[in-house]
């Protein structure tokens, strides 16, 4: 068949095209409600636009809209690639496309009403949860699919990283989600007390340990080799690196419930084996970067190298700080305060943002038969905008962070507070606007992104590339 | 038995499964099939006229 001698370069462009405009929309409501909290009038006193409705509408277009677009284009042509073979099915791709493009809308619409089942990350209602999932179980069909029917032996290691993250978010996704619908828009969680809050948080720290770490290290383990020109500096290391990281984070999750109801057991388990995790991302930080070692002066020349290069930098400085913040005493001073939102962002912005983008400036000229983007200049600036962007905005959350959480425990002799709330957040008010500025230049460097996007893909069409046969 | 012999096991188990994986990854055997599979990546452009401009590879 002629269709099958060729790859399925059409859903790559669909996802590819939409994790730019979606990042753009998710970042926009970020810089938003990031404004909201420096000039508080921006609410506009309506409750659709109030920053407790705005802000699950942000994390959830940032990380599904924007990383997961980034995810299902990335991993569609990596399994092509590094199986040599047409996608499993052309069909089911397709409604994974729009399937998941109207989870997003359906999010959209939902968040700001209003409508949430108010478990972080999970916010969604039962009726769209349920789309998710049948979505998430015809991405694996898809994707396994085509691992099986590949027309060589072994399975690339970015594949199993990819599918590690396939499996276990369906698994975290219909777990945590279980819930009584009580109408159409309202259900209850299926577990209660302390039981609920360890589910949500075992979801939530693996929606951070497989949705945007196993993912994009799937990413990191395809894309750097390729635009560094080389394979990946140590394939053992890799296989150890797999192993260990999927089996070490499903555990980590009790380090967001320190000095909560949760039985203690629980959170030094939770702590011991977030240290324990610093090995495994260290040594695939250490994998990636050193793929790059005899191809270091192309770091000069090349931008999608650099913005490669920079993530898995931020990568490995989140993944210090993570198991630093796990230890109870230092999360004593660091939870319930913006150190931990700057935590997050250094890795949401710097790892998972930069891989990505690095990755679609990868992907955007090839999924149309040209041989580079549009403008390099445009690039460079997105670089240089991004980077900026970052450590201004993690710099500011870990200033206001730390004095947030030094104010708060700090006493007086007779033992009553120093300080009060509201003398904290009027501290605050500098470096809300420091991280107002960081989220703006970020999303600068994304429109610059867009406009090189759309004059790459100007009036051409969808490249066909066709499979070598192998013998 | 008791729940907690049944878990110390489970533990033991689960590091000597961990070690046995570094083993079979670091043993000789497994060097050709890595170094087959490292590169992937760049099997599925060798026998085809390069779509962009690809680089010359260094090793």
């Amino acid at each position: 068949m002629e269709l099958q001698s060729t790859y399925n370069l059409k859903i790559v462009k669909q996802f590819a095209i939409m994790t730019v405009i979606w990042g753009i929309v998710g970042m926009t409501v970020g810089v938003f409600i990031a404004a909201q909290l420096v000039w508080p009038e921006l609410n506009f006193d309506l409750p659709w636009t109030t920053y407790s409705r705005l802000r699950p509408l942000h994390t959830n277009a940032v990380i599904f809209a924007f990383g997961g677009s980034a995810l299902f284009a990335t991993s569609y042509y990596v399994v092509q690639r590094t199986c040599q073979v047409r996608l499993f099915s052309d069909g089911l791709a397709s409604f994974t496309f729009w399937g998941w493009n109207l989870v997003i809308v359906l999010a959209a619409i939902t968040l700001p009403m209003g409508i949430t089942s108010s478990k972080e990350y999970a916010e969604l209602e039962w009726p769209i949860d349920i789309l998710i999932a049948v979505v998430w179980v015809v991405y694996g069909i898809v994707f396994f699919g085509t691992i099986v029917k590949r027309k060589v032996k072994h399975i690339y290691v970015a594949n199993w990283f990819y599918g590690a993250f396939i499996i276990t978010v369906a698994i975290l996704h219909i777990v945590n989600s279980a819930a009584v619908p009580v109408t159409l828009t309202k259900s209850y969680s299926a577990y209660a007390g302390a039981m609920d809050a360890m589910i949500q948080w075992w979801y939530g720290h693996n929606a951070v340990g497989f949705f945007l770490t196993a993912g994009f290290l799937g990413m990191m383990y395809y894309f750097v080799p390729k635009q560094a020109g080389r394979p990946v500096y140590s394939y053992r290391l890799s296989v150890v690196h797999f192993w260990a990281l999927i089996s070490t984070y499903i555990w980590a999750g009790p380090h967001h419930l320190h000095y909560t109801a949760l039985p203690d057991w629980t959170q030094t388990v939770g702590m011991l084996f977030s240290l324990v995790l610093l090995a495994p991302s260290w040594g695939g930080m250490i994998n990636g970067i050193m793929t790059l070692s005899g191809a270091w002066d192309k770091l000069r020349t090349d931008p999608i190298l650099r913005f490669l290069l920079v993530s898995l930098s931020f990568y490995g400085m989140s993944t210090f700080e993570g198991p630093m913040m796990a230890i109870k005493t230092v999360n004593a001073l660091s939870h319930y305060t913006d150190w931990t939102v700057g935590h997050v962002h250094s890795g949401a912005l710097g790892w998972v943002g930069f891989v990505s983008i690095g990755a679609i400036y990868f992907l955007l000229p090839r999924v149309v038969g040209k041989a580079e983007m549009y403008s390099k200049k445009l690039m460079e600036f997105h670089f240089w905008t991004a980077t900026l962007g970052v450590v201004l905005y993690i710099t500011a959350m870990w200033i206001a962070g730390i004095m947030q959480g030094l104010m708060w425990r700090a006493v007086n002799d007779d033992g009553t507070l120093t300080y009060s709330f509201v003398e904290s957040l009027s501290a605050m008010y500098p470096y809300y606007f420091v991280r107002f500025l960081g989220g703006a230049l970020y999303l600068a460097g994304m429109v610059s992104m867009a406009y090189n996007m759309w004059k790459t893909i100007q009036g051409s069409k969808t490249a066909v590339e066709s499979i070598p046969q192998t013998a | 038995m008791d729940i907690s012999t049944i878990r110390s096991f489970f533990t033991v188990l689960i590091f000597a499964i961990f070690i046995g994986i570094w083993i079979w990854a670091w043993s000789g055997k497994r060097k050709k099939d890595f170094d087959e599979a490292a590169n992937l990546p760049f099997a599925d452009e060798e026998k085809m006229k390069p779509m962009t401009d690809r680089r010359e590879r260094t090793s």
